[in-house]
């Protein structure tokens, strides 16, 4: 198993417990995971990015216990073996964008010789030196995907990668993150209330009713 | 990581320049204050070395040794050589050298004495040697420099301290020496003998008179009513500390100053304006410090979003710590070198505008241990304030940060 999540649960308020699914998903392996807002989709995502300490259960990642790493250690494992998309691009605007995938490759001591490829792979690469703020909705959002793939990791996490997207460019973005999973093999768990996703993914679960 | 947050710093050049300004302009006048302290000081005192008292007509005692030793101030007035001659057989008196002040040559000071003067401050000509005969002079160092005069030149001096009222058009001066540049009040002198002095001063004109060699040490010997203006004094013992000033300051017509006494009393004057210039100074970078507190705050709170993107990148919180800190102080370094630079600049301005005025001589080409500790003063400064904004990015909640928008 690469992905396992054993018992997890999780509240911010007692008489609102989350009802959360036991996950196991194999290397290569894709899921949807769908619902309404408020459900605990980001919650059950932020978990298994190891962004969030469940209150109960295990999940792992390969052979480790997610939670039982703490500190620096999680940063650090997090930065190597998990690539996060949000909802919303979030890139560091100071810098170009090929210093976001660099800076990436800093924080969690890897190498980063791919960033060009990657950046080439996905159609930005002329951009490569420019401000972030120059870039389109689009394009930002491709670039947040290229940042999580710098590191090659095992886990690739998208929060609503494509509510904030056109049909065109949400359908791209779908079909960019599946290629890629595959491409470097890596579990890639797609949360979201967008129905339009519905169709690329067929392994899917709906949690809160 | 230094990179990163200097990016962060230039995203925002606005900001971060105007902070740097404030910093700098602090830490300028703090340089500009330390420089001319220290050269100031070291100046006074190099000046004053080996005179222990100077005896003057009576006045300002602050005046007479501005006048005597550092030669910026107007003499006191003349006095009679018979009370000099008298003052140097006492027993307290090792050495005493008389000084005729009262001439001048495009400003430069023309100053009457012997060549004790010259062995007071170990004086090496250049070139030439000292006056033999009246009207011989040897120049300092700067005057010749400034003024563009050599040896066996010849010029006419004017009377009086700085401008000039009339010129002394009988008897023009013959360079015979230069002296090797000194780095202290000698460089902006012209020296020569009493009697030169004398002399210019003169209606008749007793050519017989010229042409005998002046007296090299001690008062030149004459059976005429003459005055000189000042008399610089080492003592024999340290009894004469006590004794020869009271002495001297109860004859009615002179007037002893003990040039550290009164030299000590002018810094103390000038202190209390050191002091509030200092004052303003640490006020501006305590609030150039609030500033880049402020600064870094604020865009905090822009930041979290960014901050919490690096967390999910592998970014360690202690990370984004240094990340913050790195920023103040980089702020503040920046701050301190562009602060000494203009504290420089701004002083060798001053002393371009001032070539002949108490500031000459001062120079900005250098560099004192105090201005370490400025730049280490500033980087504290930016420790501070970049403490409070790097604790809270080092607790940034990443889930609560990213949920959140």
């Amino acid at each position: 198993m690469m992905l396992e999540a054993k018992k997890i649960e999780f509240h911010y308020n007692p008489k609102q417990k989350f009802d959360l699914p036991d996950i196991q998903l194999s290397q290569g392996e894709q899921l949807l995971i769908l619902g309404k807002s408020g459900s605990g989709k980001t919650t059950i995502l932020n978990m298994l990015g190891g962004l969030l300490k469940p209150l109960n259960g295990e999940i792992k990642i390969g052979d480790t216990s997610l939670y039982s790493l703490k500190g620096a250690s999680l940063d650090k494992f997090r930065g190597k073996n998990i690539g996060i998309i949000f909802q919303r691009p979030h890139i560091l605007e100071p810098l170009t964008v090929l210093e976001n995938l660099s800076i990436a490759n800093f924080f969690s001591g890897t190498k980063g010789d791919k960033n060009e490829n990657l950046l080439k792979e996905l159609g930005i690469f002329e951009k490569r030196n420019e401000k972030v703020n120059t870039l389109s909705e689009g394009e930002a959002q491709r670039l947040s995907i290229a940042r999580a793939l710098a590191n090659s990791p095992k886990v690739i996490l998208a929060d609503e990668p494509t509510a904030s997207l056109d049909d065109e460019n949400a359908t791209n973005v779908v079909k960019l993150l599946k290629e890629q999973a595959e491409k470097y093999n890596a579990v890639l768990i797609i949360v979201t209330h967008d129905q339009r996703v519905k169709d690329h993914i067929s392994n899917q679960i709906t949690i809160g009713g | 990581m230094l990179k990163l947050s200097w990016k962060y710093l230039i995203s925002k050049p606005l900001s971060t320049g105007l902070n740097i300004l404030l910093l700098a302009l602090g830490l300028a006048i703090i340089t500009v204050l330390i420089l001319i302290q220290d050269q100031f000081e070291n100046k006074m005192s190099k000046d004053a070395e080996g005179i222990d008292l100077v005896v003057g007509a009576k006045g300002s005692p602050l005046q007479l040794i501005l006048s005597s030793i550092y030669h910026i101030d107007f003499p006191t007035g003349n006095i009679d050589m018979s009370d000099a001659m008298a003052l140097s057989k006492n027993r307290l008196v090792k050495n005493i050298i008389p000084l005729g002040l009262g001439d001048n040559y495009q400003g430069y000071r023309i100053v009457g004495t012997n060549h004790d003067y010259l062995e007071l401050y170990n004086a090496k000509m250049a070139t030439g040697s000292a006056w033999e005969k009246p009207f011989d002079v040897v120049l300092g160092s700067e005057v010749a420099n400034k003024l563009n005069l050599k040896l066996g030149d010849q010029f006419i001096g004017s009377h009086g301290i700085g401008s000039s009222s009339h010129e002394h058009d009988e008897h023009p001066y013959t360079i015979t020496g230069i002296i090797v540049p000194m780095g202290n009040v000698l460089d902006k002198l012209i020296l020569t003998s009493i009697e030169s002095v004398w002399y210019t001063h003169d209606e008749d004109h007793d050519h017989e008179k010229f042409e005998a060699s002046v007296a090299k040490t001690g008062f030149p010997e004459t059976d005429e009513d003459r005055e000189v203006t000042s008399l610089l004094i080492q003592y024999r013992n340290p009894i004469a500390a006590v004794q020869l000033p009271r002495f001297i300051n109860s004859k009615s017509a002179l007037q002893a100053a003990s040039p550290s006494f009164e030299i000590s009393r002018l810094f103390e004057l000038l202190g209390v304006g050191v002091k509030l210039v200092k004052g303003l100074a640490i006020i501006i970078i305590v609030i150039a410090g609030l500033g880049i507190f402020i600064a870094l705050y604020n865009s905090l709170k822009e930041r979290k979003y960014d901050l919490a993107v690096m967390r999910t990148l592998g970014a360690s919180s202690g990370q984004l710590f240094i990340h913050i800190l790195l920023e103040g102080v980089i702020l503040t370094l920046l701050g301190a070198i562009v602060g000494i630079a203009i504290g420089h600049l701004f002083l060798s301005i001053l002393v371009m505008q001032n070539e002949q005025g108490a500031l000459s001589g001062l120079t900005a080409a250098v560099f004192l241990k105090e201005e370490i500790w400025i730049i280490l003063y500033a980087i504290i400064v930016g420790v501070i304030a970049s403490l409070i904004p790097a604790w809270n990015a080092y607790q940034t909640d990443i889930a609560k940060q990213l949920t959140k928008a």
